[in-house]
């Protein structure tokens, strides 16, 4: 991780944003999950929200670093896996191989 | 007997009571704000949830403390080895726990989920936890006989706390905190893990109040009893992993954990039920607040124990894993099996400590608000069920739409939360004012001279 994104990192604890937001599924369920939404919807998209914020996400004015810190951690977690599967296979006992992760 | 001896326990109890009453009343504000985000803009969700969770966390600790304490000194025929070591333990709580309310309030961040305070907090945390580990081992070594099963279970909970505790604060190390992957894994495996060392606490006074209630001592020492303190222990190492199946983890870490869960809380219904049969009615009214709830408890096992089975076979897991269902198993076994078990703990102390005159062991307030909480929870959880359902079903579209496929369900979520607070907050009423009696010193006088 580099520093931009352990910045990042910093700044997502510091605003408590797992509260209302998931990696890999976990977290809080107020907002969508985060793991791939750079891969998903791109830098800009994930860049206006966290600008101005939604009705239901305030607007943390963060300043222009900081965002791109943010942003910078987001594209880390999104290097790191895929959430949720979307090429996998069940075994008979029930356990899932996950091909995509 | 030193009256700090009886009293000190009671405390933790008197004041779990009151942060699981604060803890509800947040809990039903962020239910709120998660259907209708401009509720109470002034206190964010990002603050509400983290004040809701911290409370009733602290509730099951001090609930669950505050018995052992109690019983180590009143039942057992042990002298707690340092009452002041226990009066510096609740003490710091206090002090602990108010600032993180108020970092939570002022919005200072910094720590994980569920530990959201400013790391450096958690300091005196590891203090008193060691203050009440060497009270509790130097107490219990001054037994002669055997250990009874809920004697193992309460030092488990309190070595694997520190343990797992430690191993929640492993994120500050930059070998973990730079890997996403592994960071995630030890911090939900850090924190299934810490359920599994609190679920021995309180396990461990469910089985402490069955067998009293029961007069029959032999229920905490048989086979049954000790397989479930192993299973419990085998569960609270590996049982966790049902949280990180989708994490890109190593496959065998997701095998073993889907076997151990398979296993769980099974042997605590066998025994919950068993007792059951051994209660006569004589006990069951001389108790009948701490039996009602005990009962609870042992209904809320099976609901979970099914639910947990559920989300445990990875296929399903893919379904139900980040949905609300994660939230139901959560909810389910803290308000359904922690609060039934505690809230039966505190009625056990309170027949204990009053006269027969003062607390006959039943009220119609309790049995009021009792039905209530129970009613309502049963709501509760078949809606965020529901709602789970919903969200890992859900087709497509986006985040917003599939939030507005599963309000109806998210509506019937807020409202019992509101009247499983309301029946929750009728049986501490009465609790807390009970206790009061028990703790003020006037009063224990002139109770211990009029009776």
């Amino acid at each position: 991780m580099g520093d931009e994104a352990r910045y990042g990192q910093q700044l997502f604890q510091e605003h408590n944003c797992i509260a209302c937001h998931q990696f890999y599924g976990l977290g809080g369920y107020m907002g969508p999950d985060l793991t791939n939404v750079i891969s998903n919807k791109g830098s800009a998209y994930a860049r206006a929200f966290l600008m101005s914020g939604t009705q239901r996400m305030p607007n943390f004015n963060l300043d222009e670093t900081e965002l791109d810190a943010m942003v910078a951690y987001l594209e880390f977690v999104d290097t790191t896996g895929r959430y949720p599967a979307a090429e996998y296979r069940v075994n008979w006992i029930g356990t899932v191989v996950q091909n995509d992760e | 007997m030193n009256d700090n001896q009886s009293t000190i326990g009671l405390q933790f109890m008197r004041l779990g009571m009151l942060a699981l009453a604060a803890g509800m009343l947040f809990g039903v504000i962020g239910g709120f704000q998660f259907l209708f985000p401009e509720f109470l803009r002034e206190l964010l969700f990002t603050k509400t949830r983290p004040l809701h969770v911290s409370l009733v966390v602290s509730w099951i600790f001090l609930g669950a403390i505050g018995g052992i304490y109690y019983y180590l000194a009143n039942q057992c025929r042990l002298s707690l080895f340092s009452v002041r070591a226990a009066t510096w333990h609740f003490w710091i709580f206090i002090v602990t726990g108010l600032a993180i309310l108020t970092c939570y309030f002022a919005g200072k961040f910094g720590g994980r989920e569920y530990f959201e305070y400013p790391a450096v907090l958690s300091i005196p945390i590891f203090l008193t936890w060691i203050m009440f580990g060497v009270n509790y081992f130097k107490t219990v070594f001054k037994s002669t006989e055997p250990w009874p099963v809920y004697y193992w279970m309460w030092g488990t909970g309190i070595v694997f706390f520190f343990i797992t505790f430690t191993e929640a604060y492993l994120w500050l190390i930059p070998y973990f905190r730079d890997n996403m992957v592994r960071e995630i894994m030890v911090q939900w495996k850090s924190y299934g893990a810490l359920t599994g060392s609190w679920n021995m606490l309180v396990y461990g006074t469910a089985i402490f109040v069955a067998s009293r209630i029961s007069e029959n001592p032999q229920a905490a020492r048989s086979k049954m009893a000790y397989g479930l303190y192993f299973l419990g222990f085998f569960n609270l190492i590996f049982g966790w992993a049902h949280h990180t199946y989708l994490v890109p983890s190593a496959p065998w870490i997701r095998t073993l954990a889907y076997a151990v869960s398979m296993t769980e809380l099974f042997v605590l219904g066998k025994i919950l039920w068993d007792w059951r049969g051994t209660v006569t009615s004589y006990q069951k009214n001389r108790h009948c607040n701490a039996y009602r709830f005990l009962f609870a408890s042992e209904v809320w096992v099976f609901v979970n124990l099914i639910l947990a089975l559920v989300i445990s076979v990875p296929a399903l897991n893919l379904i139900t894993h980040g949905t609300h269902i994660t939230v139901a198993h959560a909810m389910g076994t803290t308000i359904g099996i922690n609060t039934m078990i505690l809230l039966a703990s505190v009625f056990y102390v309170i027949r204990e400590e009053l006269p027969l005159e003062v607390h006959s062991g039943c009220s119609k307030q309790v049995k009021l608000g009792y039905r209530i909480a129970n009613l309502s929870l049963a709501v509760f959880f078949t809606s965020l069920v529901l709602a789970g359902l919903g969200k890992g079903l859900y087709g497509g579209g986006s985040f917003q739409e599939m939030m507005l496929s599963i309000r109806p369900f998210l509506l019937a979520f807020v409202v019992s939360g509101v009247t499983l607070m309301i029946g929750i907050w009728i049986v501490l009423l009465y609790a807390v004012r009970l206790i009061n009696l028990c703790i003020d010193p006037a009063n224990r006088a002139e109770l211990a001279a009029e009776y």
